[in-house]
Order: C-alpha cells, then sequence, then structure tokens
C-alpha cells in the first residue's frame, strides 16, 4: 500500500484540493468588493441609510470570507515550492516575477486597507472610507490579474526560450504576461466572480422577500442582482465563446475533449450528452445535433473540427472530465441568462419583487456559481493534461523529490482542517445571514481601539465611550 | 531582454531584500505569534479581547510579508525555493496549518457565542504556537545544512527534526512571546499591561539564555564560522554585536521595571535586529548553508530585474500606507467587541 502511493496523483490531489478551496474565496470576494464600493457610494450620494445597512451586513460577510481567502491563499503560495519544485526551479525566471508582484501590487494593498475598512468606521472620514472600500476591489482585481497572466502562461506559453541546461529563460515579457488567452480568461473570470456574487447575494434577497423580513434591505439586494443576471449573465456567454475559439486555436486538444469528439470531421455535430470513453476512443449514449458543433467553432456548417484520435493516446487529457465539468458550466450559465429573461419579464409586469415561484429559483441559485466557476477550472486545468506548461514540460516531471506518504498525510490534514475551519465558516455566514442587516447597530469596528480618532467631524460618536 | 546586470549587483540586492522582507515578516507577524502564545495566560477574558484588538487591523498585512518572502525567494532565486521547500516539506506544512488556525481565529471569536468561543481562543493559541515553533525548527534545520544534489533535496523527510531544531523551535517561541508582550506593554493599560510587564521580564531571561546557546553552538558546530568569528582582525569589529545585544538586555529589563511603555518593544526589535544580523554574518555568503550561495541560485538576470523596477516603486509605497495604518490604529486597544 505505502509502496503504491505514487506521489505524482498525490501532489495532484492535493493542489487541486487546495487551489478549488482557495478559488471559491475570491470567486466571491472580487465581486463582493466591487459591489459593497458600488453600496457605499450609493449611499454618499444618496444619504439613504438603507444603503449603508446593507454595506454593514455584507462587509462582515466580506470579512469572514476574505480572512478564509487569505489562509487559503498563503497555503497555495508555498504549494509550488512543496509539491512541485522541479517546475518551480525551472520555470522560477518566468513566473516567479508574476507572481511577486502580485504580493507587492495586490496584497499588501488589500491586507492593508481591508484593516481601514473595517476597522476605520470612526477614525476617518467617510470619503476616506470610500476610498479604502475602492482600494481593497482594485487590489482583487490586479490580484486576478497577477495570478491569471501566470495561469494563462502555463496554458499557452509564449515569449520564453529552453536552454541545454533545462531551464526556461524569459525572452520577452510582455509576450509572457499578455500571452494569447490572457485577455480571454481575465474578463471571463472576473465576470464569473461578478456573476457568483451577484446570485449569492439576490438568493439571500429572495429569501428575506420570501420570508418578509428586512423588506427595504431585500429589494436593494435583490434589484441589484437582477441587474447583474441580466446584463452579465449574457456578456458572459459571449465571452466564453470568445475564450473558447481562442482555446481551439492554441490548444485543439482541450477542445475536441470539450466537445467528446473523437473522429476529425467535417460538418461535426454538438454532443449535448455522453458517456467518453478514454480506452474506448468513443463517446458511448451521445445525444446528438447534428452539425452544431462546426457551426460554433468554424462559423461554417461543414467546418472541419479535429477529433482526438488526432493526438497520440498519451497525449490526450482525461476526456470524461472535461466533457463533463463543461457541460455542468454551460448549463448554468444558461440558467443564469435564464432568470435574466425571467427576471426582465417579471419586471414588466410589475410582479419582480412578489412572485413566489421566481423566488424559490432565485434561492435555488444561490451556490451555481460557485459551481459553474469550479467546472471551469476543471476544463481548463484538466483539459491542458497531461502538461503542466502546455506543450513544453509535463506534469509528470514537474513534481518534487517528496515521498507519497509525506504528502498522503498533508493531504489528509488539509482535508481535516478545511473541513473544520471552512465548515465552521460556513455557518458563521450561515447565522450571519440569518440576522440580517441591523438599522440598530452601531457601525462595524466601531469599537476596538480607544483614544481620540484623529477625524471626528463627519461621524456620530455613538459606542465610542471608554470602559 | 532588458537588464540591470551592467551596472547593478542583482543577485546582492535580492539578498538583501530577500533578507529585510523576510525580517520584517518575523518583527511583525512575531509580535502577533508571540501574543497568541500568551493568549491564555492572560487574567482575563476581557485582556483576551484586548490583546485581540489590539492586532486584529494589522494581522493580514503583517502575514503578507512571509508571502513576500516566500514569493521573493520564488522569483529572485528559484533554485533555493525549490530545494528548501522539498527540505522542510513537513514543518513547512505544519507552520501552515497553525497559520489557517490563528488566521481565522480573528474573525469566528468574534462570531462565536458562548462555550465555541474557547475552540477559537485555541485554536488561535495553538496555531500560533505551532506556527512559531516550525518556523523555529526550520531555522535550526536551515542552519546546520541541507542536503543536496545537482539541483535537488536529496535528504531524508525527517532531516530537519533533531535536538537542535528542537531547542531553536523553543528559543523562537520565547522570542515571539518577548515581541508580544513588550507590544502590549505598548498598546494597553491597566491589568493587561500589568500582566503584560511581568511575562515580558520572565521571557526575556529565557530569550537571554537561548540567543547565549545558538550564539556559542554556531561557532562549534561549524569551523568556518569559528574561524570567521574568532580570527583576529574580525573580533574586533565584530564584537559590537554581542556587547550592544548584552546591553539592550540590561536596558529592556530596567525599562520595564521603571514602567516605560514604549521602549521596551522597540528595543526588543533591536535584540531581534542584532541576533539576525549576527546570524546573517556567520552564513554569508550562503543561501543554503554549505551548499549552494546566493550568487549560485539567482534567477536569470532579465527576471530580477523587471521584478527590481516594481520593488523600488511598490516598496516605498508600500511601507508608507503600512505606517499609516499603525499611526491611524495608535493607541491603546479596548476590550470592547469589535461587534
Ligand atoms: C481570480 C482570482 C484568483 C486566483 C485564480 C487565485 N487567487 Fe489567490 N487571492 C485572490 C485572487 C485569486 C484574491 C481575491 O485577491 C485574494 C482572496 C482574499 C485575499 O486576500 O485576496 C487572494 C488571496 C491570496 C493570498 C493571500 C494574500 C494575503 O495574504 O492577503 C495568497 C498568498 C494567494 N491568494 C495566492 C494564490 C496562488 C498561489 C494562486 C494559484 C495557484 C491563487 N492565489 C489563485
Ligand atoms: C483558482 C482556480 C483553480 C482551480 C480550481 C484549479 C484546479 C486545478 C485542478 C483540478 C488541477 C488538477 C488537474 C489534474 O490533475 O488533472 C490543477 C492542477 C494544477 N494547476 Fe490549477 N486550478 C486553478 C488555478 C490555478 C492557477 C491560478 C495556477 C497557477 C498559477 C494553477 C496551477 C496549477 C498547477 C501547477 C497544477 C498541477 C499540475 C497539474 O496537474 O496540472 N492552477 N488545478
Ligand atoms: C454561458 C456559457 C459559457 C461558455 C460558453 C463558457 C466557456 C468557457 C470555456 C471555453 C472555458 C475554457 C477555457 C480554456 O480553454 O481554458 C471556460 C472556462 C471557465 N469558465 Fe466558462 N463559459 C460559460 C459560462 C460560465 C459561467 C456562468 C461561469 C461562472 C459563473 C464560468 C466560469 C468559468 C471559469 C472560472 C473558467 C476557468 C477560467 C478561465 O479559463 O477563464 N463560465 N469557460
Amino acid at each position: 500500500m505505502i509502496e503504491s502511493l505514487d506521489p505524482v496523483l498525490l501532489a495532484r490531489i492535493q493542489f487541486a484540493f487546495t487551489i478549488s478551496f482557495h478559488i471559491v474565496f475570491p470567486a466571491f470576494t472580487i465581486g463582493l468588493a466591487s459591489w459593497l464600493a458600488v453600496l457605499e457610494w450609493r449611499w454618499l450620494a444618496t444619504g439613504n441609510p438603507v444603503y449603508a445597512e446593507v454595506y454593514r451586513m455584507w462587509v462582515k460577510i466580506f470579512a469572514v470570507t476574505f480572512g478564509m481567502g487569505v489562509v487559503s491563499g498563503v497555503v497555495m503560495s508555498f504549494q509550488f515550492g512543496t509539491n512541485w519544485s522541479v517546475f518551480s526551479d525551472k520555470v522560477g525566471n518566468v513566473l516567479g516575477p508574476l507572481l511577486g508582484y502580485e504580493v507587492l501590487t495586490a496584497f499588501f494593498l488589500e491586507a492593508s486597507f481591508l484593516g481601514v475598512m473595517l476597522f476605520g468606521w470612526n477614525r476617518v472620514s467617510p470619503r476616506m472610507h470610500f476610498t479604502a472600500t475602492l482600494i481593497v476591489a482594485g487590489g482583487t482585481l490586479v490580484s486576478a490579474f497577477w495570478i491569471l497572466s501566470a495561469d494563462s502562461w502555463m496554458q499557452t506559453p509564449t515569449g520564453f526560450r529552453v536552454a541545454e541546461d533545462g531551464l526556461f529563460y524569459p525572452t520577452n515579457w510582455l509576450e509572457v504576461i499578455f500571452n494569447p488567452s490572457f485577455a480571454y480568461r481575465f474578463v471571463h473570470m472576473v465576470t464569473a466572480a461578478y456573476l457568483t456574487t451577484a446570485f449569492v447575494v439576490g438568493g439571500i434577497g429572495a429569501f428575506y422577500l420570501w420570508r418578509g423580513l428586512h423588506v427595504k434591505h431585500a429589494r436593494v439586494m435583490f434589484g441589484m442582482a437582477m441587474i447583474m443576471a441580466v446584463s452579465v449573465a449574457p456578456l458572459q456567454l459571449l465571452l466564453g465563446d470568445r475564450h473558447g475559439l481562442n482555446t481551439l486555436e492554441h490548444q485543439p486538444a482541450k477542445v475536441s475533449a470539450m466537445e467528446g469528439l473523437w473522429e476529425t470531421q467535417e460538418g461535426a455535430p454538438l454532443l449535448l450528452f455522453g458517456w467518453p470513453d478514454q480506452e474506448g476512443e468513443t463517446t458511448r449514449y451521445a445525444l446528438e445535433i447534428p452539425k452544431l458543433s462546426s457551426l460554433i467553432l468554424t462559423h461554417d456548417l461543414d467546418g472541419e473540427v479535429k477529433g482526438l484520435k488526432e493526438w497520440p493516446g498519451d497525449e490526450r487529457p482525461p476526456v470524461a472530465w472535461v466533457f463533463w465539468s463543461f457541460r455542468v458550466m454551460v448549463g448554468i450559465g444558461m440558467l443564469m441568462i435564464l432568470t435574466g429573461l425571467a427576471a426582465i419579464g417579471l419586471f414588466l409586469r410589475k410582479r419582480l419583487f412578489d412572485t413566489r415561484w421566481f423566488q424559490y429559483l432565485c434561492m435555488a441559485m444561490t451556490p451555481t456559481g460557485f459551481v459553474a466557476v469550479l467546472a471551469g477550472w476543471f476544463v481548463t486545468e484538466i483539459g491542458r493534461q497531461p502538461y503542466i506548461v502546455y506543450g513544453a514540460m509535463r506534469t509528470e516531471e514537474a513534481v518534487s523529490p517528496v515521498m507519497g506518504t509525506s504528502i498522503a498525510l498533508s493531504l489528509a490534514a488539509f482535508i481535516l482542517t478545511y473541513g473544520f475551519v471552512f465548515g465552521a465558516g460556513s455557518y458563521y455566514i450561515l447565522r450571519l445571514i440569518g440576522k440580517g442587516p441591523d438599522a440598530e447597530e452601531a457601525p462595524y469596528g466601531a469599537h476596538g481601539v480607544k483614544d481620540p480618532p484623529l477625524v471626528t467631524r463627519l461621524v456620530s460618536k455613538e459606542g465610542d465611550q471608554d470602559v | 531582454m532588458f537588464s540591470f546586470e551592467g551596472f547593478l549587483d542583482l543577485p546582492l540586492i535580492w539578498y538583501g531584500l530577500i533578507g529585510t522582507a523576510l525580517f520584517l515578516y518575523v518583527l511583525l507577524d512575531g509580535f502577533d505569534l508571540g501574543l497568541g502564545i500568551l493568549f491564555p495566560f492572560a487574567p482575563s477574558d476581557k485582556c483576551r479581547d484586548r490583546m485581540m484588538n489590539s492586532i486584529a487591523p494589522f494581522w493580514d498585512g503583517n502575514e503578507t510579508w512571509l508571502v513576500l518572502s516566500g514569493g521573493g525567494l520564488f522569483a529572485a532565486f528559484p533554485l533555493a525555493y525549490a530545494i528548501l521547500m522539498p527540505a522542510f516539506y513537513i514543518p513547512v506544512i505544519l507552520m501552515l496549518l497553525g497559520l489557517i488556525f490563528r488566521g481565522v481565529a480573528f474573525e469566528f471569536r468574534f462570531k462565536a457565542t458562548g462555550r465555541s468561543r474557547r475552540i477559537w481562543d485555541y485554536a488561535f493559541h495553538f496555531g500560533s504556537l505551532a506556527a512559531s515553533f516550525m518556523q523555529g525548527m526550520i531555522l535550526g534545520a536551515f542552519v546546520r545544512g541541507v542536503e543536496v544534489e545537482g539541483r535537488s533535496f536529496a535528504g531524508g523527510a525527517f532531516d530537519w527534526l533533531n535536538a537542535y531544531s528542537v531547542m531553536t523551535g523553543v528559543a523562537v517561541v520565547f522570542g515571539y512571546a518577548l515581541l508580544g508582550a513588550t507590544w502590549l506593554v505598548m498598546k494597553t493599560d491597566g491589568i493587561t499591561q500589568d500582566w503584560a510587564r511581568k511575562c515580558a521580564s520572565y521571557v526575556l531571561g529565557y530569550v537571554g539564555l537561548f540567543l547565549g546557546i545558538v550564539s556559542i553552538s554556531m561557532p562549534v558546530m561549524n569551523a568556518d564560522v569559528r574561524a570567521l568569528w574568532f580570527s583576529l582582525p574580525n573580533l574586533f569589529y565584530l564584537l559590537p554585536v554581542p556587547l550592544l545585544t548584552a546591553s539592550l538586555f540590561v536596558m529592556i529589563w530596567r525599562d520595564l521595571h521603571r514602567g516605560r511603555e514604549v521602549r521596551p518593544f522597540l528595543m526588543s526589535i533591536g535584540v531581534f535586529l542584532m541576533g539576525y544580523i549576527g546570524l546573517g554574518i556567520s552564513l554569508w555568503p550562503w543561501l543554503i548553508p554549505f551548499e549552494i550561495t546566493f550568487r549560485h541560485a539567482a534567477a536569470t538576470p532579465t527576471s530580477q530585474s523587471l521584478l527590481l523596477v516594481g520593488t523600488a516603486i511598490m516598496l516605498p509605497l508600500v511601507l508608507t500606507y503600512t505606517a499609516f495604518c499603525y499611526y491611524l490604529f495608535r493607541g491603546k486597544a479596548s476590550h470592547e467587541s469589535a461587534y
């Protein structure tokens, strides 16, 4: 048993486990930070306290999520070295500076101004507080920029050469950073984060409306979320389509796996469902729409689409994973678009805020953004296999000289810890949702630090009394 | 490809920068972790609330210096990163798990009510303790050297575990506790401060003891280090380091008994600085002791140059707004819950 522990497989499982946990938090915090900035802006512009109360409810949820994002992210920054040390050694020249820039331009910014955002209510003026919120929101986007640039370089590497010593050397930084898939991935991922947040917020809003709780606040949440669903969900379909066409150009094997196509053919069908069989080199029980694949991918009913048999067996990604993850993501995307359409219909009939079935639907949609984000990453990352740097370095060459047993034990420790810690975190978030916005409450972090604040002119002093 | 290689000694600059980032991490997260180490011994729950509040706005920024040290090592010295991480696989993972528990405790503790709050009190304490202890063990194992073959780690999974690294682990725990206690003397008043003062003078003795053991053991264990410190002209140049350290100890002790509030913290930083300088002198120019120098491990010049541009612009900015945050949240912490 012990000797059969394969370090490569274990390292992959461990990396997949920790990154999948990590990405759930950024997917939410990127969207939430921007939304909080909008709320605070509305509040400063209109003076309507409802916005401030909604802000205060969600900033607590933001704080919990952000905390979990940070601790799981710190793990990620060490996983490159602990799990993929050969990879780190070989591509460090190329990827190292990108990750360094992420720390310098994003992490410090987010971390420092988060403190102001959470605890600074009566130490700074409302304007300065708003600035802090904006900076945190900007920081999350900058951080997405760099990490997605690094990941995209692994998908579509450009601007480098491999020297005789086997190391990767950068030859053109702009080509490294703005590699061919980066722009598509960045836009698609940020949009995904916004959609994820919108459906969480909308789902909670729908829940309050359904129960008749906090109705004023719930209308703000629900209404803003529906605006996002209406405008951004169709956009995501468009962006995803562009992203897929770009992938077809640079990683055609991945697209064949997404489509579940084995034979190269003209006028290829679109497989709605089926069971890809890696050994049998076929997709069983396929339910297909004739010629649609060719139409989508080549914009021509009889265009040629490559099948997986074009590549030797050891250069194909695990097809079933890619195929199914892709369908989950696109399926959820379609549901989101439908939700948006329904919202328009109800809005025109002035029933947006009190239609029962629609409230149930929105509540059911609450977690779907996370599922789609994970599914999308599964498509991207598993579809890149068996390469870690596409076309240039295989995953099994990348692994650290660490015993399988060590990895297995640490994986078990991660599973236990993450299960416990993030389970508790979800529980506290649910409790915060149960509590809802509170009009009476002093601002978040009103206490905490004694001594007269520097700027008190514009802020009420309630709750600042010493004990 | 652009590069500053022609007129800047890039590897040396990066050696200094990473060293600085790591030192800032040790100082800044040191007092956070030290607070966690002292946490359960505080006289009351109110004191504990106050302790938490005194660092809640800062801990995330402080921990980011660790990410910068790790990320910077990856960027500037990828070879060293690729050897050290597998070498310290187990302690690094344990440190990360510790940091998870103490990191989430900040948020969760204020959300929890009744009994479950205890869970996060302990998560905070044991998380901080584990992270500090593992950092100390990594330090101990690091100074004794790492087995390298070609471009990768060639030792066993438990090479880092020995009596020496256990000793350095305990030493770092006491060192951080000193930083934490003197931080509290500065940031609190009343019973919390009295208690912190007592802790500080108690811990101070242990820190002195361990610093002595480490200082003596380094030259004893390694002939090169011995030659460096005890050959004649060197001894005179280097003598100020131990002398200054000794006088800092005396001054901290006196200040604590005279009721000074800020100076003990600043001088504890001084103690750490001296220890760090001493270590740096002993290990020069090794990045992986006695195997790989910082020049050998350096990334290609264009990579080091690219990140240097960003660092030259961003680091002063980062330091400025970090200082702004400390200024903003100056003054004594209260025990009031943040909610
Ligand atoms: C699309 C966005 C995205 C993606 C793909 C990743 N992250 Fe992330 N990460 C963020 C977006 C983000 C963020 C939104 O910026 C976070 C969430 C909470 C936070 O503090 O920043 C963050 C936090 C965060 C932190 C903690 C920063 C701190 O101390 O404040 C680290 C070290 C990392 N991440 C590292 C990684 C690594 C090594 C990744 C890949 C392997 C990764 N992240 C994927
Ligand atoms: C954040 C969302 C991400 C998710 C959910 C994710 C998911 C995954 C999954 C499931 C695997 C395993 C694939 C397999 O073994 O078949 C994997 C592998 C990997 N990913 Fe990601 N990934 C994400 C982002 C990233 C980023 C941003 C990077 C790099 C900067 C990255 C680098 C890697 C590496 C190094 C591996 C290991 C080698 C491999 O198996 O390909 N991933 N990821
Ligand atoms: C509606 C139709 C959608 C289409 C056609 C689509 C298309 C795609 C494609 C082709 C990829 C793989 C890119 C690659 O080759 O690496 C991808 C990745 C991804 N998708 Fe989608 N997508 C859709 C909806 C969504 C939705 C609704 C979400 C989340 C809310 C989402 C989140 C992601 C994420 C996180 C990734 C991985 C990162 C990336 O490569 O951008 N997608 N999508």
